[in-house]
Order: structure tokens, then sequence, then C-alpha cells
């Protein structure tokens, strides 16, 4: 939190028919509708997160992700950082408050691996969903599905990692945790936390600009994980890989896709960065075990279906 | 079982039988054959793009990324959304870009 941005506060992904989205995102994930807006957009979150929404779908005829945006510390930040964006190089656009629902003014840009990102300072607080703020219960009644806790993190495929890197951590304050270096040192995947989570964004080397990976959202247990897998078999979910773990980050994890293809990940466990900790690293000749420790081999999917 | 489609894929020679209402790339998976590769199976990636080359067909939602209405004119389509109407024929793509790590 070096330059007063604190944490992911929210993804805009696109879906080809709500519908389908909403059964996935709602009834399978166990996400809460919170909100809908003029435009269609549905908001949603995951049970334990204070903001109003965290995840907004929006109907488009190509699937993918519209933005990411992170919360900051109050509005002389975000200031600060619109400067700051702008000498980088960055063309920021301002977003009045109230065009997102319940979030204040946000400013966006685009990085120069080709994805859109967004800053603001003020959501709506509604607190944790189904419990009180007060003495409260251990979780909530009433969760459907995987009953996924937050959106916690996103990997997205772009070009000029270098460049990205230097815009998240010597504007935006981010550390580089974990890392994936081919035999002439390039870096051909970069993680970066903004906190002690092993990832809040992280980015692959890709031909193509502003490519979308996957969305994340944080289980509690590795049973928790397993029951996801459960589910994905019961309702016929377009399955990726998994129940597996991770060798970067060391998460264990199970990839599946919505219905529009958009790839989502739900997750337990992993490492945890402090601001003085070395990136870990991995060498690409050991890419099948950093991406699936257990397989040790890429699927070919895992590279090339992107939205 | 005259209610299966019949689709031949021409690349490989290989001729998956599709039930009514079910995607081509469901059924290619479901006899476990590879003739198209498999990607999101939600119209999202691409990575199934196919040419019809004859028969009829419904198609399902496809993004326009990857599928526009000019191709889509033209008989590309991605076979997860991709529902044969009868007998049919069509020709894998292939035309997926991979990320940079496997690429040496």
């Amino acid at each position: 939190m070096k330059k007063g941005v604190m944490r992911p506060g929210h993804i805009q992904l696109r879906v080809l028919d709500m519908q389908a989205a909403l059964k996935h995102y709602v009834d399978l994930l166990g996400l809460i509708e919170m909100d809908r807006d003029a435009q269609g957009r549905v908001y949603l979150k995951g049970w334990t997160e204070i903001d109003r929404f965290s995840v907004v779908l929006r109907e488009a005829d190509e699937p993918g992700m519209d933005f990411l945006g992170f919360k900051v510390v109050d509005d002389a930040t975000l200031c600060r950082l619109s400067e700051e964006l702008a000498a980088f190089g960055c063309q920021v656009e301002n977003l009045p408050a109230g065009e997102l629902k319940g979030c204040g003014r946000r400013i966006r840009f685009e990085a120069p691996s080709g994805h859109f990102f967004e800053l603001f300072a003020d959501k709506e607080q509604t607190g944790k969903w189904g419990v009180s703020e007060i003495n409260p219960e251990a979780w909530p009644r009433g969760l459907q599905g995987m009953k996924a806790t937050r959106f916690d993190h996103c990997l997205l495929y772009g070009v000029e990692l270098p460049e990205t890197l230097r815009l998240f951590t010597e504007v935006l304050g981010f550390s580089l945790a974990e890392q994936v270096l081919d035999e002439a040192g390039r870096r051909v995947a970069q993680f970066l936390t903004v906190g002690m989570k092993a990832h809040d964004v992280a980015f692959i080397q890709h031909p193509e600009k502003g490519r979308f990976h996957h969305a994340s959202f944080f289980l509690e247990s590795w049973e928790d994980v397993l029951r996801a897998a459960d589910l994905i078999s019961m309702s016929n979910t377009s399955i990726d890989i998994g129940p597996t773990r991770h060798g970067l980050t060391h998460g264990k994890t199970i990839y599946f896709f919505d219905p529009s293809g958009n790839r989502n990940e739900v997750f337990c466990g992993g490492d945890y960065h402090y601001p003085d900790h070395p990136p870990v690293t991995w060498t690409a000749d050991q890419l099948g075990k950093a991406i699936f420790y257990h397989d040790r081999q890429l699927n070919e999917r895992f590279l090339t279906a992107l939205t | 079982m005259s209610w299966l489609h019949r689709v031949r894929e021409r690349v490989s020679g290989e001729v998956l039988e599709v039930r009514p209402g079910e995607s081509l790339l469901c059924a290619m998976e479901r006899q476990g054959k590879g003739c198209i590769p498999v990607g999101c199976r939600g119209g999202g990636c691409g990575v199934c793009k196919v040419r019809v080359v004859s028969g009829r067909f419904d198609f399902g939602a496809m993004s326009c990324r990857h599928v526009s209405a000019d191709e889509r004119g033209r008989g590309l389509a991605l076979a997860c959304r991709l529902f044969p109407l009868g007998d049919s024929e069509v020709q894998a793509c292939g035309e997926a870009v991979r990320a940079a790590p496997e690429q040496q």
C-alpha cells in the first residue's frame, strides 16, 4: 500500500447471456445479487465482502473483462495518482460518482498490457451479507452453490510486461510477489500484490493485448474446493482443470468456465507476501509444475482459451 | 440410430455422431475424439472455430471477436455453439494464439 492503493474493489465482466450468467455466478458460485442498473448491469458480491458489490456483469456480444478496479485510501490519493498516471503516459478518463451504483468517482486508464484499470476512493459499504456487524455469527445461512467468499484477483494475458510492471510498482505501489523467468532472464509472468496476498493481479506475456484469463474467488478450505468440483460436475459446467495445486502461489484450485467462456477459478490457501520479501521465482522450463503442481504439465487450453 | 446426425470433420476425416440438441463440440468430447480443439465450450474463446462445408445448423451466441457477422455469413462458427440439424461436414480452423512461454 506504498502509494495509497489499498485492495481490489471490483471487476466488470462481459457476458453473452445475462440469465445464463446469473445462474452461473449466483446459483453455482454463490455470489449474492445486490443490485441492477438502468444499463442492465447486474451487481454481485461474495458474502464476506464489506463493499456493496465487487463483480459487475454486463451483457455484450463479446465476453471478457471491461476493467478491474482498485480502492485507494482517499480522494486526495485519487487526485495525486491521476496526475502520476498521466505523467507515466496513461490517458486518464474520469467517471462520475454513481456511474456504477453506490460507487464514488473513478479514474480509468489503460495499462501497457492493453487492459483497463480503475481507481476509486469511495464505495457504499453494506457490510458482510447475512451476518450482523456486531457479534457476527461465523457464516450466514442461505448461501448457494460454492459459497464463494470474495472476489480475490485476476490473471490477464497481454503485451509489454516490463512497462506494466513499472506502472504497477512505481506509480501504484504494488510489489512483485512471484515471477516466471525464461532462459534469457525475461519475465514471462508477473504476480503483483498491493497487500499481503500472493497476488491481486497477475500478467502473462501474450502476443495479443488486453486478454482476460480468469477471475478468481476465494474459498475457505480444500474441502470447499472439492465440493466446488462436485458442483461443477453436478451442473455439467465446462471444466478447465483441477482440483489441483499451483506451484506459483501454492494455492489449491479448480478452473472452470462461465457460460460465455470467461474462465473462473475458486481456490483456497496460498502463500503470503510482505513488502520486504524478494519475489518468488519459477523458471520457464518448469512452467508446467509452476502452473499445475501435480500434473507438472500445462494443458493447451490454459495458454489459448482467453476472452 | 437414425436420430443421430453424422458430421464429418474434413481435416481428420473423423465422423462425429451428434444427438439432436447437442453441440458439435460436446458430441466430439462425448465420443472421445479430438479433431477440433476444445477451449471454453461457451462461445467465448474461439479455440474450436470451424468452417461449415455443408449441411444445416442452428447457431448459439458466440463472441463477435472470433466470429464476425461477415465470417458467420461465410460459414465460420464455433463448434461449441453449432447444433447440427442433419448430416453435414465441417473443417477445423485451428487459429488459437498461444501465450509466450511455450513459444520457444
